[in-house]
């Protein structure tokens, strides 16, 4: 049944039962998560983890703490706790219980092909259709905030076991292609169904601000991208405030278009969710952090390689940053005797200091595995960020409770606290030490168990694929 | 004429290293170059002079100046101090494509949103004694994009470059560029315009646009000062804006163009418009129609002797320039070019040899005649009290092909250095050194993360029922 039974004193034939009732509260947990009120009519055995060292992040750590979990959420943790009598009980003895990690941006989930709407695609996927001629920013080409994440998200993509067996139990994904690809959603990485995982909708509005390739068509240059954005802004308001006023008194007004990519921003801005602003050298940095006064949006910047140099700037600004855990490196196949530039390997040395030098400042941050092949790369590089400067303990807030609040769902997700969703992984080692090994995986309550081989370091092999390409590494 | 230059050592403190920080803010900066042959512009040159600045701009210039107590020496025996170069007519300093070549009027974008504080060429071309450019659009659009006016201030950020107070004004382009002739076949679109015929009405339609927005504009302005809470702003147009800009005198529009004909068309269609020509870019023909230039009133920013290059540059003279300013035309030498912009005054000498302009007019075309321009002349362009101290110090007479800047300053801090730079390199090529042993050493050893060889994906009995 198990690949693989880490918990001490309990013999087989306990696991088998053990496994048995498990597999009863996942089915009811998805019940809970799925059907609501349905779900209070199966039994659902509560799982109970004593005995683990305990690091809630919202707190101070529990050296031998109990832990409750039941209908997906965590009923009770702390050294004391009353553990229900019918609940499967798991000794945690020598293991360290965290909150799930959540990967800030990726696109996990997500197809490989934009949605094929028009105008839309370029960037970072195929060619954008031809068939429609883009004779202005009023055609918006590469367009589509209107596409949800939540709504594309495939639950059955392949690469999800790979990133939950390496701890990672939420991510933020975002749709691709395009200047606005959708709307970025929360995801748990817990079921094969998208009406279950599905945190929050509507989470992010990310830009991407390199141009679609080609440059047949409008814009074809970064300063067109950037003129187009904010032609797409002021038209935001403007339509908003003519839609107003029609909605008021339609008679003798003329109808406002209907225009479902400002419609779709408006609604965004009206819901305060945050736009996801690239930049990864200070140069751009600086470039995004005049663009949020402007736009006058919540921004989190995303990308920050050379956030190590701005970060007293983006501290003054109050936007939080998604950084980029995928660090800049020279190319496997470089020629050994190319002579770089002393600034490219400057970023190459630096660029992991990014982390520390934000929490020098307080700027709240999170990582993002931003094309990484897997899990054990995207902590491989968190460690980095570690032995750069970066406190542990904010290591792994980041991965944890900052990423939560910047995305705004730090009261369902993040942190070990009573009436949270149940994401925890359970770690042999200290997670962010050198050999360390995650063994379970709880997510929405449901217990994942992970194959000895694939621990946190395996790659995704085959998986290796597409990802987003960095921002970071463009210039 | 080179004379050794001994560098006074306080210099060191006002010099600005890439990145470093420029000089205190609050307390008066006081600077005095001495002993220099200054090469004023306009109001001749000083043999032995000093130029006394104070909090970056130039509070005395003259043989016999009294410098203050406490003042910044740099002794300038056997230098010549010239006004820094401004090159009407640069692409350095953009972040990506300097065309945004999708369509035939952008006026909606600008290289100010993409100015890259970081390249390189700001600091090659203040090398060349470079201190202020006109960075601008392509060429490929009959409107192109908006342009900036930069000071190379390296070591600032984008907004550090910026030339504050210089008018803004945009890119427009005639010819062979925008008719798209040399355009790439294969999956490139043709698009209108494709003839010289075309270009000049996509110009026309574009400005009539204009016109329709902006009584759009000003009729809603005067509904709202007649009390009418009802009406509503029209939506704003940021390609039309520019247009509207350049309709109220408010944007300079700076034109490239090669033959006599484009050049005449243009100019009909500015006067049909009312606004004026701020420059004819290239204008490579500019010669032949001379006077209608200067009666139209627009300068002519050209190229030394670039010829024949395409088609429309066959009829090209070197002594375009001459011939140009003989006739009353307000004409600067450029660059367009991150390679020509490092020896703008030696291409500048050249209109001593074709077309026998003096000393004095050859200088001007590449100090205050560009920044009459740009309407940038009262602030930089020549070596007056009150202007800002942007400065190069030649090692020999600028129009002299051994003339090498030793120092360059910009609003008084000295940006670059001769000796500093040799310096730098030194201390670069070892902190270079440092980097790669340091990457060699971190790559060799045994990854501190766990194994990441790919290994082959194993099916998981059992995991079906886990879900």
């Amino acid at each position: 049944m198990f690949h693989v039974w880490p918990f001490k004193g309990l013999s087989e034939e306990a696991v088998v039962v053990i496994a048995t009732r498990v597999r009863t509260a996942a089915m009811g947990v998805a019940c809970v998560v799925g059907l609501g009120a349905v779900a209070q009519t199966q039994p659902v055995a509560p799982i109970a983890i004593r005995n683990a060292r305990i690091v809630p992040v919202s707190g101070a750590p529990i050296d031998a703490g109990t832990i409750v979990l039941a209908n997906g959420l965590i009923k009770a943790v702390g050294a004391r706790v009353d553990v229900p009598a019918e609940a499967v009980v798991i000794d945690g003895s020598g293991l360290t219980v965290y909150p799930g990690l959540i990967d800030a941006l990726t696109d996990l989930g997500m197809s490989a092909a934009p949605p094929s709407t028009p105008g839309s695609g370029a960037g970072q996927g195929p060619p954008r259709p031809t068939g429609r001629t883009i004779r202005g920013p009023q055609d918006r080409p590469a367009t589509t905030p209107w596409v949800q994440a939540a709504d594309e998200f495939r639950a059955d993509d392949q690469k999800i076991e790979t990133w939950r067996n390496g701890g990672v139990t939420t991510v933020v994904t975002a749709p691709r292609g395009g200047i606005f690809p959708g709307q970025a959603a929360v995801v748990n990485l817990s079921g094969d169904r998208r009406e279950d995982v599905v945190v929050r909708r509507a989470a992010g509005v990310p830009l991407v601000l390199t141009p679609p390739a080609g440059g047949g068509t409008f814009p074809g240059s970064a300063m067109g991208v950037l003129a187009y954005v904010r032609q797409v802004f002021l038209d935001t308001r403007t339509a908003a405030e003519q839609v107003r006023r029609y909605e008021q008194e339609p008679r003798g007004k003329a109808r406002p278009d209907h225009d479902r990519a400002t419609q779709a921003l408006h609604a965004a801005i009206q819901a305060k969710v945050p736009f996801l602003l690239p930049a990864a050298s200070e140069v751009q940095i600086d470039r995004v952090l005049a663009l949020s006064r402007e736009f006058d949006v919540p921004t989190v910047l995303y990308g920050a390689h050379e956030g190590y140099a701005a970060a007293g700037r983006i501290a003054k600004a109050r936007v939080p940053v998604v950084v980029s855990a995928k660090w800049p490196e020279a190319p496997r196949d470089a020629d050994p005797d190319a002579d770089d530039l002393l600034e490219v390997l400057e970023l190459r040395d630096r660029a992991p200091r990014t982390p520390a030098a934000l929490a020098e400042q307080k700027v709240p941050f999170a990582f993002a595995s931003d094309g990484l092949p897997g899990p054990g790369e995207f902590l491989a590089n968190v460690r980095k960020a570690v032995k750069a400067g970066l406190a542990p303990d904010a290591a792994l807030r980041a991965l944890t409770l900052d990423a939560a609040q910047i995305y705004g769902v730090q009261d369902r997700l993040g942190s070990l606290e009573a009436g949270k969703i149940a994401n925890l992984i359970v770690v042999r080692g200290d997670l962010l030490g050198d050999t360390s090994t995650v063994a379970h995986v709880f997510v929405d309550g449901r217990r994942f168990d992970v194959p000895p081989d694939s621990g946190a370091a395996r790659p995704t092999g085959p998986g290796r694929g597409p990802g987003r390409p960095g921002e970071g590494d463009r210039r | 004429m080179i004379r050794r230059v001994l560098l006074v050592p306080a210099l060191v403190a006002v010099t600005v290293v890439p990145g470093g920080p420029a000089f205190a803010q609050g307390a008066a900066v006081v600077t005095a170059i001495r002993n220099a042959t200054i090469l004023t512009i306009t109001k001749g040159t000083i043999d032995k002079g000093t130029i006394v600045i104070r909090n970056g701009k130039i509070a005395a210039v003259g043989a016999n100046v009294d410098v203050p107590r406490g003042a910044t020496e740099i002794d300038a025996t056997g230098l010549f101090v010239m006004p820094g170069i401004i090159d009407a007519h640069s692409h350095i300093a953009v972040d990506g494509a300097v065309n945004e070549s999708s369509l035939s009027v952008t006026s909606m974008v600008g290289v100010e949103d993409v100015l890259n504080p970081k390249d390189i060429d700001i600091y090659r071309g203040l090398a060349g004694g470079v201190t202020s450019a006109n960075v601008l659009h392509g060429s490929a659009n009959a409107i192109g994009g908006k342009n900036a006016v930069i000071k190379l201030r390296w070591g600032k950020d984008a907004r550090g470059l910026l030339f504050e107070g210089a008018l803004p004004g945009i890119k427009f382009a005639l010819g062979e560029n925008p008719k798209r002739a040399s355009a790439a076949g294969g999956n490139a679109e043709r698009r209108y315009p494709a003839t010289r015929m075309g270009v000049i009405d996509v110009i026309r339609e574009a400005f009539v646009e204009a016109r329709a927005y902006q009584a759009t504009w000003r009729a809603h302005e005067a509904a709202v000062k007649a009390g009418d809470r009802t009406a509503i702003a029209p939506a704003r147009d940021l390609r039309l804006e520019p247009l509207v800009e350049i309709l109220e005198g408010k944007r300079l529009v700076h034109a490239h163009s090669y033959r006599a004909d484009e050049i005449l068309q243009l100019i009909r269609l500015a006067e049909e418009f009312k606004f004026r020509i701020a420059t004819l870019q290239h204008v490579l023909e500019g010669y032949k129609v001379a006077d209608e230039i200067a009666r139209h009133g627009a300068g002519a920013s050209t190229f030394s002797d670039w010829w024949a290059y395409k088609v429309e540059a066959y009829d090209a003279v070197p002594h375009n320039a001459a011939l140009m300013t003989d006739r009353g035309v307000l004409v600067s030498i450029n660059s367009d070019s991150a390679e020509e912009h490092r020896h703008l005054n030696q291409e500048a000498a050249k209109a001593m040899k074709y077309g026998g302009l003096t000393e004095d007019q050859a200088l001007e075309l590449v100090t205050i005649n560009p920044a009459l321009q740009l309407g940038v002349d009262k602030r930089v362009g020549s070596i007056e009290v009150g202007k800002d101290a942007d400065l190069v110090l030649y090692s020999a007479h600028p129009l002299s092909t051994f003339a090498i800047p030793r120092q360059v300053l910009i609003d008084g801090v000295v940006y670059f250095d001769r000796e500093m730079d040799l310096q730098q390199r030194q201390v670069r090529a070892a902190q270079k050194q440092a980097l790669k042993d340091k990457a060699r050493s971190t790559g060799t050893a045994k990854p501190t993360a766990p194994d990441t060889t790919p290994k082959a994906e194993t099916t998981t009995p059992g995991q079906e029922d886990l879900r």
